[in-house]
């Protein structure tokens, strides 16, 4: 079986007292599109968060792709990545956030081109050629030139969308893309997030869209007070949960 | 019961305005002032008008003038470069960068800039000379202090200085009305913390930054009447040079006021399209230049009908 995207063994993390995340084991295969779903403050964020390092675990291991997140395992002991590494591995992981955080001082193509120019280096016109393509991918390419702040919610989030994939990532985080948004904005995310669904990008999604789950997620993952409380192929988990808290959650929901 | 607003529409209402009696006793107290002041101004022959003319455009107060600007200018660049290095120092996570910064801030600020003036102006006296070398070690190069410090670099030092230590605490300011998702947005893309800083969160920062640089500036353009402590020639200088010799202390007095105030006018001007500047993709449109302002008034003679769009209006 071919290493899987993501790999957490029992991971843990704690802010000061609280215990956020208590032992969370899950795999993720390549081009698997995973769904995490739990009331809030169930840990589904910080797990997000953990996989690109932006957040450190306290306990447990976490491998994206085969490596270990944020630090290196020589002499049976764990060393701390260097910066450098940490960004490099960065590169490779998309993040894409309830509140866009779009850069507000660059257009959106600028949005889209200033990561590959400043982190890889990468010759601008080259990058441009890219970025214009992805904002027609999402569907904006009348938008090149506005500012994020003339932009609706959903276009925010779009643009968003193609900024992280300028970066040519394996992985795509999403942290709740359509909370933020207005109900009748939420559609063109979802369709964006499908289509890259569609052509095989590996996903990580926590989101409280059930439908979007159900049609394009490959396994859904409920999560509740930092532990995994139920986990499956979505149409199973939806239509016929165990877990009583899985299904008030669910019944909530709905 | 409801509609949609179609059909018939009500006349608009012509109401009588109301009277604002104490409009009309405020402004006829302040016109008198008024009046009284531009009397005094004119009869009084000891502002002596003609003298401030005479000297306005003298060679010695033009070459002070361009000392001034010249010393505001290096003083505002030194303190703006080291104001943004102790205010990034300072939100270092390392504890001795960060404390270092402090320190640097609270020294400075805690202490009267023309103090630190005299101090540079007779550092020489604590330091006489200076080497560059291994700290403890062997020395490559002598240098007398004396011949380094020269007026120019006393008042650069003490204005540098002082000002760095008030503009890291304004670049500070600016750093943290920075969103928290942006530095996290630039981080999942691999940015490393230094062009985190310098393309994502500087620029944004601008905005709030900006602003108050401007006031520092202009003060900055006043602050410089006090390198006279170090004899450097700037405008005050040479203002109470030429008052030393003519005892045309007032006019005098009055004439650099003038320059002053003619250079801040400028400055101020120039503030506020820098801000327009950094404002780009804050606000859906700016307000208009007042240059936009007055060639729209020009070109639309006609009065824009009633529109409940337009409210206000210039």
């Amino acid at each position: 079986m071919a290493t899987p995207m993501v790999r957490a063994e029992a991971v843990h993390k704690r802010f000061g007292l609280l215990e956020v995340l208590k032992g969370i084991t899950l795999d993720v295969a390549p081009r698997e599109v995973m769904c995490l779903l739990g009331p809030s403050g169930s840990g589904k964020s910080t797990f997000l968060r953990c996989i690109n390092h932006l957040e450190k675990i306290n306990s447990g291991r976490l491998y994206v792709d085969g490596s270990l997140v944020g630090y290196e395992e020589r002499g049976g002991r764990l060393h701390e990545l260097h910066e450098r590494e940490v960004c490099r591995r960065r590169t490779e992981i998309g993040m894409v956030f309830q509140r866009f955080n779009l850069f507000p001082h660059m257009t959106a193509l600028e949005n889209v081109v200033s990561a590959p120019v400043i982190v890889k280096k990468e010759p601008r016109a080259v990058v441009t050629t890219r970025a214009r393509g992805l904002l027609d991918r999402v569907g904006l390419s009348s938008k090149v030139d506005a500012y994020p702040n003339q932009l609706s919610g959903g276009q925010q989030q779009r643009v968003a969308i193609a900024r992280a994939l300028a970066m040519e990532p394996k992985l795509m985080l999403f942290d709740e893309p359509t909370s933020a948004l207005d109900p009748e904005l939420v559609g063109e995310v979802l369709d964006v997030m499908r289509a890259l669904a569609e052509d095989g990008m590996t996903m990580i999604v926590v989101t409280h869209e059930i439908g979007f789950a159900r049609e394009v997620g490959d396994s859904l993952v409920f999560m509740d007070e930092g532990v995994v409380v139920e986990a499956g192929l979505p149409r199973d988990v939806i239509a016929n949960p165990q877990h009583e808290r899985t299904k008030a959650f669910l019944s909530k929901v709905f | 019961m409801i509609n949609g607003g179609e059909g018939h529409r009500p006349e608009e209402i012509r109401a009588v305005p109301l009277r604002h009696p104490g409009r009309w006793a405020v402004t006829a107290i302040l016109l008198v002032l008024a009046a009284m002041f531009v009397h005094d101004v004119i009869t009084n022959p000891r502002f002596g008008w003609g003298v401030v003319g005479n000297y306005f455009l003298a060679p010695e107060i033009i070459s002070g003038v361009e000392r001034t600007l010249e010393l505001t200018f290096f003083a505002m660049a030194v303190g703006v470069i080291l104001g943004v290095v102790f205010a990034v120092m300072r939100l270092s996570p390392n504890p001795i960068v960060s404390g270092a910064a402090w320190l640097y801030i609270w020294f400075f600020r805690g202490t009267p800039v023309y103090v630190q003036l005299l101090f540079w102006y007779v550092i020489s006296a604590l330091q006489p000379n200076i080497s560059l070398g291994i700290p403890f070690g062997p020395e490559f190069v002598h240098m007398s202090v004396n011949s380094i410090v020269t007026p120019f670099v006393a008042a650069l030092l003490g204005l540098g200085l002082n000002e760095g230590a008030y503009y890291a605490e304004i670049v500070r300011a600016g750093i943290l009305s920075v969103d928290h998702g942006q530095f996290e947005a630039a981080q999942s893309l691999g940015m490393r913390r230094s062009p985190l800083m310098r393309r994502i969160v500087l620029p944004q920062a601008m905005r709030v930054i900006v602003p108050p640089t401007g006031n520092e500036t202009i003060s900055m353009l006043k602050t410089t009447s006090l390198a006279v402590v170090v004899t450097y020639p700037e405008l005050m200088y040479q203002t109470v040079n030429i008052a030393a010799r003519t005892y045309e202390t007032i006019p005098l007095y009055i004439m650099a006021s003038f320059w002053y105030l003619l250079l801040s006018t400028i400055l101020t001007i120039g503030q506020y399209y820098v801000e327009r500047y950094y404002a780009r993709g804050s606000s859906f449109a700016l307000p208009p230049t007042p240059i936009q302002r007055l060639r729209r008034n020009f070109t639309t003679l006609r009065r824009v009908p009633f529109s409940p769009n337009a409210s206000g209006g210039v």
